[in-house]
């Protein structure tokens, strides 16, 4: 049988705001995937080595606080430190348009704004996870 | 309310509708859905008649505005009298440029004003702490000290406006520094006038900005109550909230029932610390969300002012003042669209116009932006206008209550009710509320209608216009607020100054009183006015206070 998609729901910095990030971990488990869920305030170490101990093929960060201009780099930036650049790591959250590229550039790979179907992440994981 | 023969003639005149009229065009042209039901998942019946309120009792159930159990309303003359109060949520960046704000608010004619606070604040950090990394003024203002409450009232007659502050883990040192700057001022604190948000449980159950474990929290918020109003009559020191549970996803009713279980958990708190409660009741103030089904939000309203009385009133509190429940409302951010932003416009005047039909004491219309970042200028002064307008053109505030009577209206808010107490029952079995937050019923509650909901989007059962109907392609056409992006360096650089010019044998000497009260069992209040006097920082307050107390963990389920 095929491995399921590993996928480590995270939660960054201080924002408390966990409706998304619970609804997106709901989601992804009903599609099938293995879903990991750290809880509320992670600073990009815990939500690093987290990843490294669940042997996780996502990431998929939410941050609704606006910091995620500075967080979610962050953990791009560790990652590949870590030489572990082939995890896919996703965004959501509310995210200016502006901001996307930006962040696509820094290494994550989809950003979903306010509004996004939930399928849409599970067809976007399923069409890029890298394993 | 109406006589028994009256009934039976509506009863058989309905059937003759239902069975001929009724079935006959349906027949011909099926309703649109199988079952109607509004957001809480109650089923709706196409019409209601005086059938469905045979029970109800006008004197009794329903009543004067003013008078036992308030269900028209807390005051005699409701909006007549006086228009509720225009008091829009913002904060953002430095100190300087939310008290910039803050007069452009007030300039154009809002009437209370509202501190948001980022995130570190929130969790009682400084700007300079490692976990306020990103954060700065990001979704608040800043406020570390003493000092940047200053900055922060600078030129603001805090003498006779309001202010709420949305504060929570430590609402009692942010009061500290409200009460210690007016101090300043020279003005005295009989006359300062305001609301703290200081509603932990709430925190544990949905917007997560704990510090410490639930005992300890309560011992402060009871502190907060006995000097309230002992010292600073006119404030407001809880304001219990159901906004950020229905923000989390609960439905009306969940958010309906939790609230009003918190209200009266810290009741029973302060009444086993021995305060009256005619003493404090009448400073307890509620705050509730304004979501998009118009009717549910209005009865929601009118049942917690029923239940809240009645319940008061089984607690032996006997002032009029302490059964009536004021409330502010705000309108449902997580309804906004990031989609055709404009339209939000739409939805919140409709969720404000719920509010007010609902007799609310205060209101917070959201800016059409919010579902982007914090409002630009242009998007709060519509939103502003939005209040001006249902208060000055729409008429509705002439009379009071004027949904009172409507078969409907009167129906869902006594079902409201029922489902209330069916949730009280539920919490009454876990023990009470803390030990349901620490069993994890109220988070799995939430997450479930959050979920619910989210699906019914998403499976085209709900339609949310602009999201999963309606859509176009478009270019963003609204601008974005900008922050100034020294705020953050100015004020680590304040804070430096701070720390290298206070008093320090002032500042050493409150910090260690405080953590040998806290050790203890006194009232901290006088403490932590004494440490905010002497500039010691929001974090260095809190620091101490962690170290007594310990820190919150919550479980991560979803």
């Amino acid at each position: 049988m095929e491995r399921k998609i590993r996928v480590l729901v995270a939660k960054p910095g201080l924002d408390g705001h966990d409706r998304g990030a619970k609804v997106v971990a709901r989601a992804l488990r009903d599609a099938g995937m293995e879903v990991i869920y750290t809880g509320l305030h992670q600073t990009t170490e815990m939500i690093v080595e987290t990843a490294i101990q669940e042997d996780v093929d996502v990431i998929a960060l939410s941050l609704l606080s606006g910091a995620h201009m500075t967080l979610f780099v962050d953990v791009t930036k560790l990652l590949k430190k870590k030489d572990m650049g082939d995890v896919l790591v996703i965004g959501g959250g509310v995210i200016p348009e502006e901001d996307v590229p930006v962040l696509k550039k820094a290494g994550v790979a989809g950003v979903f704004g306010p509004g996004t179907p939930t399928d849409d992440i599970v067809d976007f994981i399923e069409k890029n996870v890298k394993r | 309310m109406f006589r028994k023969e009256k009934l039976n003639q509506i009863k058989e005149e309905r059937n003759d509708w239902e069975n001929n009229d009724y079935s006959d065009a349906i027949k011909n042209h099926p309703e649109r859905k199988s079952r109607f039901e509004n957001l809480s998942g109650t089923e709706i019946k196409s019409i209601y008649t005086p059938e469905d309120i045979a029970n109800l009792d006008y004197n009794d159930d329903v009543g004067f505005p003013g008078v036992y159990p308030f269900l028209r309303g807390v005051y005699p003359t409701m909006y007549r009298g006086r228009l509720w109060t225009m008091r829009q949520f913002a904060g953002f960046g430095s100190a300087e440029e939310t008290n910039e704000r803050y007069k452009y608010l007030l300039e154009h004619g809002e009437t209370g004003l509202s501190v948001a606070f980022d995130y570190p604040t929130l969790y009682g950090h400084d700007t300079d702490h490692p976990l306020a990394r990103g954060e700065f003024g990001k979704c608040g203002v800043a406020i570390s000290s003493l000092k940047d409450m200053e900055i922060l009232f600078s030129g603001i007659p805090v003498d006779n406006v309001t202010t709420s502050m949305t504060i929570n883990g430590p609402a009692a040192i942010v009061w500290a520094m409200y009460i210690a700057n007016a101090e300043n001022r020279g003005i005295s604190n009989d006359v300062i006038g305001g609301t703290i948000q200081n509603d932990i449980l709430k925190e544990y159950i949905a917007q997560k900005s704990y510090i410490f474990p639930p005992e300890p929290s309560m011992r402060l918020i009871v502190d907060t109550f006995e000097y309230g109003f002992k010292k600073i009559p006119r404030w407001n020191t809880i304001s219990i909230s159901g906004y950020h549970i229905r923000e989390a996803g609960s439905t009306a009713i969940q958010e309906l029932a939790f609230t009003l279980g918190d209200g009266l958990e810290y009741v029973k708190a302060a009444m086993n610390r021995g305060l009256e409660i005619d003493k404090f009741a009448p400073r307890l103030s509620f705050f509730f969300n304004s979501h998009n089904d118009f009717f549910e939000e209005i009865a929601k309203y009118r049942a917690a002012r029923r239940i809240w009385a009645k319940e008061l009133k089984k607690l032996g509190a006997k002032k009029s003042r302490s059964l009536l429940m004021r409330f502010h409302t705000q309108t449902a951010g997580c309804s906004l669209t990031a989609q055709q932003p404009e339209v939000n416009i739409v939805r919140v005047t409709m969720q404000a116009l719920a509010a007010v039909l609902g007799g609310t004491q205060s209101l917070h219309t959201n800016s059409m932006d919010e579902a982007l970042a914090l409002p630009s200028e242009k998007a709060v002064r519509i939103a502003l206008r939005t209040q001006q307008i249902i208060a000055e053109e729409s008429g509705v505030t002439d009379t009071i209550d004027p949904l009172g009577g409507s078969y409907y209206v009167e129906w869902l808010t006594d079902k409201m009710e029922e489902e209330t107490y069916r949730y009280f029952d539920k919490v009454e079995r876990f023990g009470g509320v803390i030990p349901a937050i620490e069993k994890g019923f109220f988070q799995r509650e939430i997450a479930e209608s959050a979920y619910r909901y989210q699906r019914e989007i998403d499976e085209n059962k709900r339609v949310v216009v602009g999201v999963n109907d309606y859509k176009m392609d478009e270019e963003l056409s609204i601008p974005i607020l900008k922050m100034d992006e020294k705020g953050e360096k100015r004020q680590i650089d304040r804070l430096k100054k701070l720390r290298r010019d206070r008093d320090q044998s002032k500042f050493d000497r409150g910090l260690k009183r405080l953590r040998k009260a806290a050790e203890g069992d006194e009232n901290l209040m006088p403490y932590i006015l004494d440490c905010v006097h002497s500039y010691a920082t929001l974090g260095e307050t809190c620091d101490v206070l962690r170290e007594v107390f310990g820190e919150y963990k919550e479980p991560a389920i979803y």
